[in-house]
């Protein structure tokens, strides 16, 4: 089969073509809004591509997994605070913080199995949000206003909108490439082994242990880079980035764009995302003609579909949207 | 000494309203093998039919029983609608589905009651506080919510260990084909089953309703709980939920009142007060992580599991 044109192939390359172009789209639109959606989308993309490699590949469902974007955010937040600007020791410290922390999870809970693994990294996740609302220093609850962009040489200056986007395109693209080639990799391959049969796998001799934990820590370090850029991009962190409903958010982009597949979270996030930025305009204009004034407040209301969505996407389309392209049933 | 025991008697109230929730939930789970991040909203939606029913009957009573079998109808239908095709799926299905419905929930909440959040009074006559030993004024409401759960904790185990529905709600757990084979509709027990859950949790909204404010998302953080004791104490087993819902209850109140205390002796007085608000938060995850070290399924597995 010319496996070339299947239409998924098409719409990734379309896909990319549009995310390539759209700085200048909204800057002829003169619609600056749009390259700030699409930064923060790229950025989740990127988290969920990390939570993909062990959730779909792996079949580690981490339900903490917000809380990388957390802990990326404050170290890019806490250095700044105490004058450190420079994104050479920003970014390092915030990937080196990620992975130690998901090392000494990751050890902890791939002891366990199944429901357990998903409770113990949530109770985790809770962990260090608390100790965010109690960082009495930093802000606590109300958070860390983080007033100037990380720093780098030469001619990379992030506080410049169109460069910083281009920057996540640039690395968000360099994840999906490195996950690919880890999952294609002999690496890859025991964890996905390890997902089908554990035991299996053990018995022909694989530390099964240290390949999940290994593949545990490569999501919770590229998640903080993510972290790191959420926080430049957004210029503020606080407890509520990690709370744990945004990992539930993560989760439901790798499931809506199609588990175990290199683009899925990428197509996840765009339309979770955008969704959530459409529905409600959506439901007002669709709701004007019929409801007259009512419509206005029934488009605060769009939540009542999305949850609705969620259920129906987990109960009918499996493979999620990258299920749907691929045109197979995935099981 | 005796704040120390009226933080204890906190402890214990705290605890007890948390059993009634992972009672529920850890019922669920262990017959249905079934993960509903949903118990949160049940919980909350408990509190806001108690609030509304009260405003509307003038009587606490009343409107706590309304609000009880309001929520019992509404975890039925629940069930029915929407969780009976995730059955037999993936857990992870299970946690994207309820997740759904949490986001559901706060809407129609939104919708029906509004952003802002409700109160609903103490009733009256539980005012005032009683003295328990001499110089101990304790909230005679806390001593119901005490007593209440005390009794429901009864109830839960005759229901299940000594009464007919209790032993087909065991079979359905530990193999649910055969008993279905055997002639027992084990839709109509599951409906049941998740239809006291959902009471049980209500219950739980519904009684701390006049300490709290009713709000949108105030099942989320406490959901979280309720998980961390249904861990500790094995998922499945109502014995290990009470013993590891009172012994976190004790713990995070307890913990709260006395480590700023304790912290002072080894930091400075500074130092304690930034780290004490944070280490009592943190103490239950780490309680739960000691657990599952050690033992990887929780203090009290269910047994046949």
């Amino acid at each position: 089969m010319n496996h070339l044109f299947m239409p998924r192939n098409a719409v990734v390359v379309v896909l990319l073509l549009l995310l390539a172009a759209l700085p200048l789209y909204a800057s002829l639109a003169g619609n600056p809004f749009l390259v700030t959606l699409f930064t923060r989308i790229l950025i989740l993309a990127m988290a969920a591509t990390s939570l993909n490699f062990i959730l779909g590949y792996g079949g580690m469902v981490s339900f903490g997994h917000a809380v990388y974007l957390g802990i990326g955010g404050y170290a890019v937040g806490i250095l700044a605070f105490e004058g450190v600007t420079s994104g050479f020791v920003q970014w390092p410290l915030a990937i080196i913080a990620c992975a130690l922390f998901a090392l000494a999870v990751g050890a902890l809970s791939l002891r366990t199995r199944g429901v357990y693994f998903i409770m113990i990294t949530l109770a985790f996740a809770q962990l260090i949000y608390y100790f965010g609302v109690g960082l009495d220093r930093y802000g606590a609850d109300d958070g860390l206003s983080i007033r100037q962009r990380s720093a780098f040489a030469g001619p990379i200056d992030l506080s410049n909108r169109t460069q910083f986007y281009y920057l996540c395109l640039l690395l968000l693209i360099a994840t999906i490439y490195v996950t690919w080639h880890l999952v294609n990799s002999r690496f890859g391959m025991v964890l996905q082994g390890s997902r089908s049969n554990d035991r299996r796998m053990r018995a022909i001799g694989f530390p099964t242990f240290r390949y999940r934990l290994t593949g545990f820590v490569i999501a919770g370090a590229i998640c903080g880079l993510a972290g790191a850029l959420l926080a430049n991009h957004t210029g503020f962190i606080s407890p509520a980035t990690m709370h744990w409903t945004r990992s539930g958010d993560l989760i439901v982009m790798v499931v809506l764009g199609g588990m175990a597949s290199s683009f899925g979270p990428l197509f996840g996030a765009v339309v979770l995302l955008t969704l959530e930025e459409a529905l409600p305009l959506a439901i007002r204009t669709l709701a004007t003609p019929l409801f007259g004034d009512v419509a206005v407040r029934m488009g605060e209301y769009w939540q009542i579909l999305l949850g609705p969505l969620f259920l129906l996407v987990v109960l009918f389309a499996r493979g999620g949207i990258d299920g749907l392209l691929a045109g197979s049933r995935r099981d | 000494m005796l704040l120390f025991l009226e933080q204890c008697l906190n402890g214990l109230q705290f605890g007890l309203l948390l059993f009634l929730l992972a009672a529920g939930l850890t019922l669920v789970f262990g017959i249905m093998d079934l993960v509903n991040l949903a118990h949160g909203s049940l919980y909350m939606m408990g509190a806001y039919f108690a609030a509304t029913f009260t405003a509307w009957t003038d009587s606490f009573v009343a409107g706590a029983l309304l609000a009880l079998l309001a929520t019992l109808l509404l975890g039925m239908i629940l069930e029915v609608v929407a969780l009976r095709p995730l059955y037999g799926r993936d857990h992870l299905d299970h946690v994207l589905g309820t997740f759904g419905l949490i986001l559901f929930f706060n809407e129609l909440v939104r919708i029906v009651w509004g952003p802002a959040g409700l109160s609903l009074p103490l009733p009256t006559g539980l005012i005032y506080p009683v003295e328990l030993l001499p110089g101990l004024f304790y909230p005679t409401y806390r001593i119901v919510i005490i007593v209440v759960a005390l009794v429901v904790a009864l109830f839960l185990y005759v229901l299940v260990m000594h009464t007919r529905l209790g032993m087909l709600i065991r079979a359905g757990a530990s193999n649910r084909e055969m008993t279905g084979a055997l002639g027992i509709n084990i839709n109509l027990l599951y409906t049941l089953v998740f239809g006291l859950g959902a009471a049980l949790a209500g219950l739980a909204g519904l009684m701390q309703a006049p300490i709290l404010t009713v709000q949108i998302g105030m099942g989320e953080n406490i959901l979280i709980l309720a998980f961390v004791v249904i861990i500790i104490g094995g998922i499945g087993s109502i014995r290990g939920a009470f013993i590891a819902a009172v012994l976190v209850g004790l713990i995070d109140t307890v913990g709260r009142a006395f480590l700023p205390d304790l912290l002072r002796l080894v930091l400075s007085s500074r130092g304690a007060s930034t780290v004490a608000p944070a280490m009592s938060s943190m103490m239950i995850y780490l309680l739960m992580a000691i657990v599952l070290v050690l033992r990887p399924e929780g203090l009290f597995p269910a047994s046949g599991k």
